[in-house]
């Protein structure tokens, strides 16, 4: 989508729409249409997400450099060497940042699809500590999840940025 | 740009080129310009700024097809430019903006056109780490390691006089030591007479060649008084451009 502007113009509306609907209404199709399942949830997650991962993607593609595109038709590389020495490099903060920012949104909706239609899993305990008043329970169930994020975060998603933007010069 | 099988030399001849501007207008920036080298020469477009000097390299390059007209390069050349920028991979040490480039190069190859160029210090270091004349110096390395057909899209602009010198001076020593054909596109009169075999003066836009220098050899043996010498012809050649 982001070098090609017929499928950009023609892909464009859908990304609209999906990032317009509310995760609500996507989570409520999703469970009306497939059912309350496993696969329900999943879908409402991934169709939730893919359109905010698609633009973060499409906007890394049309920020990359012409000037190096260039370089690489002189030189002649192939589509895998430029691929792998001029493109992926670019696209990686914005590879990086997609999933960041996904962690959190696909959790939430997560919750929301355990909340509203499965007889488990942590949405569905917290429901049981909302209609309890049970805060300690509540907390109980959230706090794991932020310690989760952190260790996630810490352990995989900083070094694979530190790895990526290690030949950026820092400031003194 | 079509490859042409035995003859050893570079033929261009752009009829017509024209680029479209932001306000919709059509201007023609070259008409009909033509000149040839023969293997391993060196030849110097020279001209002033905006005549349309980068657009024929692009168009030499093969980054622009959008030309009447023909550029037939022997199919075993090899293209490798420098821009006018280096555009180097940020990402990639010195070594690893090189390789890509030039697969078959061996690594003694790479190590002496390291030394060559004062880089041999500076192999793991990244591009952002680097002075611009440094950065120029690598983009110089990886295109000589493709024993290519070299272009040269005024390789030292921006750079300070001493060091554009002291570029110049290295540039020449690897052209004349290893026998590439080489098209530099410069506006400065002492780069061309210090690199070139021959000097194609282009008129300003629409670019056309309104005459041709040739520069006796070797270089180094020039007297300043020939030099002059060169200059002013290629002065005249301007002006009657």
């Amino acid at each position: 989508m982001g070098r090609n502007a017929l499928f950009d113009r023609m892909a464009d509306p859908w990304i609209v729409v999906l990032l317009a609907l509310p995760a609500l209404v996507i989570i409520v199709l999703a469970c009306v249409w497939m059912g309350l399942n496993e696969a329900a949830a999943i879908g409402a997650v991934a169709l939730n997400k893919l359109p905010d991962a698609i633009v973060t993607i499409r906007e890394g593609v049309r920020a990359l450099d012409a000037g190096l595109d260039e370089m690489a038709s002189v030189f002649g590389f192939s589509r895998l060497k430029r691929l792998r020495h001029v493109v992926a490099p670019q696209l990686a903060p914005f590879v990086a940042a997609a999933p960041r920012s996904g962690f959190s949104l696909v959790w939430k909706i997560v919750l929301v699809v355990e909340l509203m239609g499965r007889p488990n899993g942590v949405g569905f305990e917290i429901n049981i500590a909302f209609q309890l008043f049970d805060v300690a329970l509540l907390l109980a169930y959230a706090l794991p999840f932020a310690v989760i994020m952190l260790i996630i975060e810490t352990l995989l998603v900083q070094p694979f940025d530190r790895h990526v933007s290690r030949w950026r010069p820092r400031a003194a | 740009m079509s490859p042409v099988g035995d003859r050893a030399r570079l033929e261009a001849r752009v009829a017509r080129k024209t680029v479209c501007t932001a306000a919709g207008q059509s201007v023609e920036v070259i008409a009909d310009l033509s000149f040839a080298l023969e293997e391993g020469e060196t030849g110097a477009l020279i001209g002033p700024s905006g005549c349309g000097k980068s657009t024929l390299i692009r168009i030499l390059a093969g980054l622009d097809r959008n030309f009447e007209g023909s550029v037939l390069i022997p199919v075993r050349w090899r293209i490798a430019m420098a821009f006018q920028e280096p555009r180097l991979l940020p990402w990639r040490s010195l070594e690893d903006n090189v390789r890509p480039a030039a697969p078959a190069a061996s690594e003694a190859s790479i190590a002496a056109l390291f030394a060559a160029l004062g880089l041999s210090e500076h192999r793991t270091h990244f591009p952002g780490e680097l002075s611009l004349g440094l950065a120029r110096r690598a983009a110089l390395a990886r295109a000589f390691a493709v024993r290519p057909t070299l272009l040269l899209d005024e390789p030292f602009v921006s750079l300070d006089a001493p060091l554009a010198l002291q570029l110049r001076r290295d540039l020449a020593r690897l052209v004349e030591s290893r026998r590439i054909t080489t098209v530099l596109v410069t506006h400065d009169v002492d780069e061309a007479i210090a690199l070139a075999d021959r000097i194609f003066v282009l008129s300003a836009g629409p670019a056309h060649v309104t005459g041709e220098v040739h520069v006796a050899k070797p270089r180094s043996e020039i007297s300043g008084e020939e030099g002059r010498a060169i200059a002013a012809r290629i002065e005249a050649l301007r002006g009657a451009g």
